[in-house]
């Protein structure tokens, strides 16, 4: 195995670790944030797509690295816009009256 | 240099993760995370020797434009099927990164590239075609019934067997085909996994699809050797576990029981008791409610589909007017994936102070003069605590019976998705208001005003 593979898997497992140690401690309240959070970074693979559709030639390579660059671009884009969306409602607001008060 | 600048956008995504474990910082958290992205595409397009910027660019606007509107216009209740929906793109990208890479080396990895290549080419294609899987039953598109095939399980195991041998001679003989047939059959295993599994389950299989979308990023990151791919990957796969296991916590099921078991539909007659119930009216409710000094709202899945939830506010605003204290009580997988009514609550505009979860509910209710159930039903079920023998016996539920009146909101007395009764409903001091979700409470609230 190449020693660039290896600190790889280094840097999988350590990242892995701090992963549950950041996430454990979220309350339930923002689970679904939290999850549309993380999954808008899961569109890391943004990376290799755009390596993949701007150095590869031939037709094969230009289909796969445009439809590469378009899911993880929905994947980024729409994760990171519906999280903010959703964090805004749960922003401290002034207190509310209701109608009528 | 790049490098370094990718390590930015790693400790970006960690910052980032961390500040979302908060009400105050989430928001902030969840813009550093965006902004290490964006550092993390930029230094992509300035290193690498672009040459196909037409693909680029076209990709960027039409998946920019297609997650953007899908974001900006999705009502919150159909949240969980978006969400499922974006796991599975971004297992599909991960797919398509590994053949492109196949593609450009024409098969010629060595061993242990091209045995991360099958695993990306597997995780991710199971991840893309389980997720739209589960974005129909959730959509309802098809049935949210568990769909059991017979010998599905066999086919199952052969399939992954087959991505297996398939992903040997791949690798041993550098044949590209090898690698695309794999992925065929693990599109294949996607669906087949997910189709046996109920609706009411959903909360485990969105967080097991999140967990794996960031596998399969971590496992291209491999492929084409980016660091940022790998952390960001596995931090998103470590999220994802968590929360699988504490979904699975909350319906006292393993991961094993929720994949393999069809679970989350009735599926015999159900032995329903024929003890009398307390019927009560609108008014009934109204009078408790009004007279009482703290009420608890415990609101399960029916509210959202009957779209109650501003509802549910109005009544909450116009109980505090008379000086009532009011408090939502949130089991864990009161909506289809975790965190989901949390959500509806704050849209309709409730303070997230009075959200209450399971350990911080049951020793109030002992202390409580109404409990208001709007549309659940296993989740404060007491045969979970009592009946050794019931199929939920030891699943964690939110004890509404220990408060002095329980109010129960529900269309009839059907059973629950578990499909066993509720003896919740036959307490002296539980009365029953047989109506949907929102026409229910909009009659309180009117029969409030006369009180």
């Amino acid at each position: 195995m190449s020693d660039l593979f290896i600190a790889g898997i280094v840097v999988f497992v350590l990242a892995s670790f701090v992963g549950l140690e950041v996430i454990s401690k979220v309350p339930p309240t923002l689970h679904t944030p939290l999850m549309s959070g993380a999954n808008a970074i899961s569109g890391i693979t943004i990376v290799g797509a755009l390596v993949a559709a701007g150095t590869g030639s031939g037709t094969a390579a230009t289909i796969l690295g445009f439809l590469a660059v378009a899911a993880a671009t929905i994947n980024v884009v729409g994760g990171f816009l519906v999280t903010d969306r959703m964090l805004h409602m749960f922003q401290p607001k002034a207190p509310r009256r209701g109608k009528g008060g | 240099m790049a490098r370094l600048l990718y390590l930015a956008a790693a400790v970006a995504f960690i910052i980032g993760l961390r500040r979302l474990g908060s009400p105050r910082t989430a928001r902030g958290g969840n813009r550093i995370a965006g902004a290490g992205m964006l550092l993390a595409i930029i230094v992509t397009l300035v290193d690498q020797d672009v040459v196909g910027w037409g693909t680029i660019v076209a990709g960027l606007v039409v998946g920019g434009v297609a997650g953007g509107l899908l974001a900006l216009r999705v009502q919150m209740t159909a949240m969980p099927q978006l969400v499922a929906a974006f796991n599975g793109f971004g297992g599909l990208a991960s797919v398509l990164v590994a053949l492109a890479e196949i593609d450009r080396v024409a098969a010629a990895f060595d061993v242990e590239t091209g045995v991360v290549a099958v695993l990306t080419l597997a995780v991710g294609a199971i991840t893309f075609s389980g997720s739209f899987v589960a974005y129909a039953k959730l959509q309802g598109l098809m049935t949210g019934r568990p769909i059991v095939l017979a010998g599905g399980k066999t086919a199952n195991a052969v399939m992954a067997l087959g991505i297996a041998a398939l992903g040997v001679w791949a690798v041993a003989a550098e044949v590209a085909p090898a690698f695309w047939i794999a992925t065929a059959v693990a599109l294949i295993l996607g669906v087949f996994a997910v189709i046996p599994i109920g609706g009411a389950d959903m909360p485990v299989v969105i967080s097991l699809l999140n967990s794996l979308s960031g596998v399969a990023a971590a496992l291209a990151g491999f492929i084409i050797s980016n660091e940022a791919l790998i952390v960001g990957g596995a931090l998103v796969g470590a999220a994802g576990l968590i929360l699988t296991i504490q979904m699975g916590e909350a319906m006292n099921r393993t991961l094993a029981n929720v994949l393999f078991s069809g679970f989350g539909g009735a599926t015999g007659p159900v032995a329903m008791s024929d003890k009398p119930v307390k019927r009560a009216t609108p008014d009934d409710v109204a009078i408790s409610l009004a007279y009482a000094e703290t009420v608890v709202v415990v609101p399960g899945y029916g509210l959202a589909v009957a779209q109650a939830q501003h509802a549910v506010r109005d009544l909450a605003t116009q109980l505090e007017e008379r000086g009532v204290r009011v408090a939502y009580a949130i089991h864990p997988v009161a909506g289809r994936m975790p965190g989901h009514m949390n959500v509806l609550l704050a849209e309709a505009d409730v303070p997230y102070e009075q959200l209450l979860d399971l350990e911080q509910s049951n020793p109030r209710f002992g202390l409580t003069d109404v409990v208001l159930v709007i549309g659940a039903n296993d989740v404060v079920n007491p045969s979970a605590r009592d009946d050794a023998t019931s199929p939920i016996y030891g699943m964690p539920i939110l004890e509404v019976d220990r408060a002095r009146t329980v109010v129960v909101v529900k269309r009839s007395l059907s059973p629950g998705f578990a499909g066993i009764d509720n003896p919740l409903f036959y307490k002296d001091t539980t009365m029953m208001l047989f109506d949907d979700g929102k026409a229910a409470v909009e009659s309180i609230i009117g029969a409030l005003a006369t009180v």
